[in-house]
């Protein structure tokens, strides 16, 4: 059975799609991300799907559900690298990607996620980045 | 034997093409500013010649047969470049029918002594004329519409420009009413943008659009929502007190999308988020 | 082409790419269009358990498109309009798959008979 190989760096989870995804994959993916959370305790998890030309509702519904089960569990998700046809067919389709946040590529995603799991041993600080 | 139609018309062909011009010189609406005397004379006797060449008695009995094609093609030709010229189809539709005059004058002259045989011929040519004059608006039409469709595309083009105005920081100012190709456009530009650029805000300014309705706004909105779901924050800028007044009555609910009332302000806003500061100089050394 | 598992849905998204490639679709547009593609067939897989879709390309005299029609012999929707309203869902989605649907391209149509199957045409233009 393939898989989407998950990353572990430091903190965070780091997760590069690089093939078009069927729906096993995906809710496999879903799966495993947060097994991999909880065994490792990560504070962020960085989605890239910068490879992938197609997002559909499925796909969407997907990356929310990692978003908020890893909220819960005390983790942040950044998914970056969208491709801008992508995002304009989301926007179109009605999906919003709610309680995931953005970024442009891995860089900018990881000094999000800094910002943020830094955030918690400061005071909050006001996220305006996020997609909220 | 009755004599040949095309026989008689290609022994015919300088007087033909002599009558043709003459009836072309004479119309009113000659355009000489579009296209010379000697230009038009050339055009017409390539013209003149293919058709002379491709006619026969044999091919004149089916007029929507391969063989007329090179006609066919030399037609179009010569219809789209009309079109493009700017000739108007009055003019364009001169230029052909004219032709059949001088053709039916002609076929008079040669079959004089026969009526029944000219009345026959004379239908013949007005048919393959009349075909051919199909042809040419068709052509002339589709001409004119792709000079409409560059156009269009040019036009879109134009007013959609996406400036950097700093670095991560791009400016994009909607003139003119946004509709939904236009929405697409202007985000495909704007998210293409923000990718090359690796720009993290966006402004959108929209004190060149002459009115906000809720279609617009949602357009925007739409917009706005596609550039964070690329990783970037947008803001719009140049909301005039009119457009203020019509989204609030009209129960639009911008309040998710940080609004500026001009450029500047958008600006100030986004070097705050970008944590930069911009001070005068002191005396020599500059800081920012 | 017939759609009987999920394993399917990837070649088939690959196939309406090279059409939409081959007739010259701009990069959005295609993937409008391959989305839409993708929404219906998993309603497909998901209600109706497979059926068949049948790819063509439209010419008409200024512009060229591609048309998809998805056939199933599912079970059929009861109740189209309601089906084509956002966030309504029979099943445990986000209900956004046909109006979403709808929205993405430029003509739609759904035929549905309960019990018989469902029938959806697409139609997205080059540059619509």
């Amino acid at each position: 059975m393939d898989r989407i190989p998950i990353l572990r760096m430091g903190h965070f989870l780091l997760v590069t799609i690089q093939i078009d995804l069927y729906d096993r994959l995906a809710t496999n993916l879903e799966s495993d991300l947060v097994q991999m959370v909880n065994k490792t305790e990560a504070k962020g998890v960085l989605i890239d799907i910068s490879a992938l030309s197609i997002v559909d509702s499925f796909m969407g519904r997907i990356l929310g559900n990692i978003g908020s089960m890893s909220k819960i569990m005390d983790a942040e998700t950044v998914v970056v690298g969208m491709q801008p046809a992508v995002a304009i067919t989301l926007i179109e389709l009605g999906l919003e990607l709610k309680g995931v946040h953005t970024a442009l590529n891995v860089e900018r995603g990881m000094e999000l996620l800094k910002e943020k799991i830094g955030s918690y041993d400061r005071e909050p600080e006001d996220d305006e980045d996020s997609t909220e | 034997m009755k004599l040949d139609i095309a026989k008689g018309l290609q022994k015919r062909k300088n007087q033909l093409l002599e009558d043709w011009m003459s009836l072309q010189l004479a119309d009113a609406g000659l355009r000489e500013d579009l296209m010379s005397n000697e230009e038009l004379r050339e055009q017409s006797n390539e013209l003149i010649e293919v058709l002379l060449n491709t006619i026969s008695e044999k091919k004149l009995e089916n007029i929507e047969s391969a063989d007329f094609d090179p006609v066919h093609e030399i037609l179009s030709g010569i219809s789209i470049s009309r079109a493009r010229q700017g000739f108007s189809p009055r003019e364009t539709g001169i230029y052909v029918f004219s032709l059949k005059e001088a053709l039916i004058k002609g076929l008079q002259e040669d079959y004089k002594d026969d009526p029944p045989a000219l009345i026959e011929a004379i239908l013949k040519i007005s048919k393959l004329m009349d075909s051919l004059g199909v042809v040419t608006f068709e052509t002339f039409i589709k001409g004119r519409e792709e000079v409409i469709l560059r156009q269009t595309d040019e036009i879109s083009e134009i007013s959609t420009p996406v400036i950097r105005v700093w670095e991560g920081i791009l400016a994009l100012p909607i003139i003119g009413t946004l509709d939904s190709a236009r929405t697409q456009v202007v985000m495909e530009n704007l998210l293409q943008q923000i990718v090359e650029s690796g720009s993290t805000i966006a402004i959108l300014d929209i004190s060149g659009v002459p009115a906000v309705d809720s279609l617009v706004a949602q357009h925007l909105i739409k917009t706005v929502a596609a550039t964070r779901l690329m990783g970037a924050e947008c803001i719009i800028s140049g909301i005039r007190p009119e457009i203020a007044q019509t989204v609030v009555h009209l129960g639009i609910d911008l309040s998710n999308i940080v609004t500026k009332a001009t450029l500047a302000s958008a600006l100030k806003h986004a070097f705050s988020l970008l944590k930069l500061e911009v001070k005068k100089a002191q005396k020599e050394k500059a800081a920012i | 082409m017939r759609i009987e598992k999920e394993q399917d849905v990837v070649p088939f998204r690959n196939r309406v790419k090279e059409y939409a490639v081959k007739i010259g679709m701009s990069l959005v547009n295609q993937t409008k269009l391959i989305t839409a593609a993708s929404e219906l067939v998993r309603n497909m897989l998901k209600y109706a358990g497979g059926g068949t879709v049948l790819m063509e390309v439209i010419s008409q005299t200024r512009d060229t498109g591609i048309r998809l029609t998805f056939q199933d012999k599912g079970p059929g929707i009861n109740d189209i309009a309601l089906a084509m309203k956002d966030g309504y869902s029979s099943g445990k989605s986000l209900g956004l798959g046909l109006p979403g649907t709808k929205r993405l391209v430029n003509e739609f149509d759904i035929k549905s008979i309960v019990g018989e199957g469902t029938t959806v045409s697409i139609l997205k233009w080059k540059n619509g």
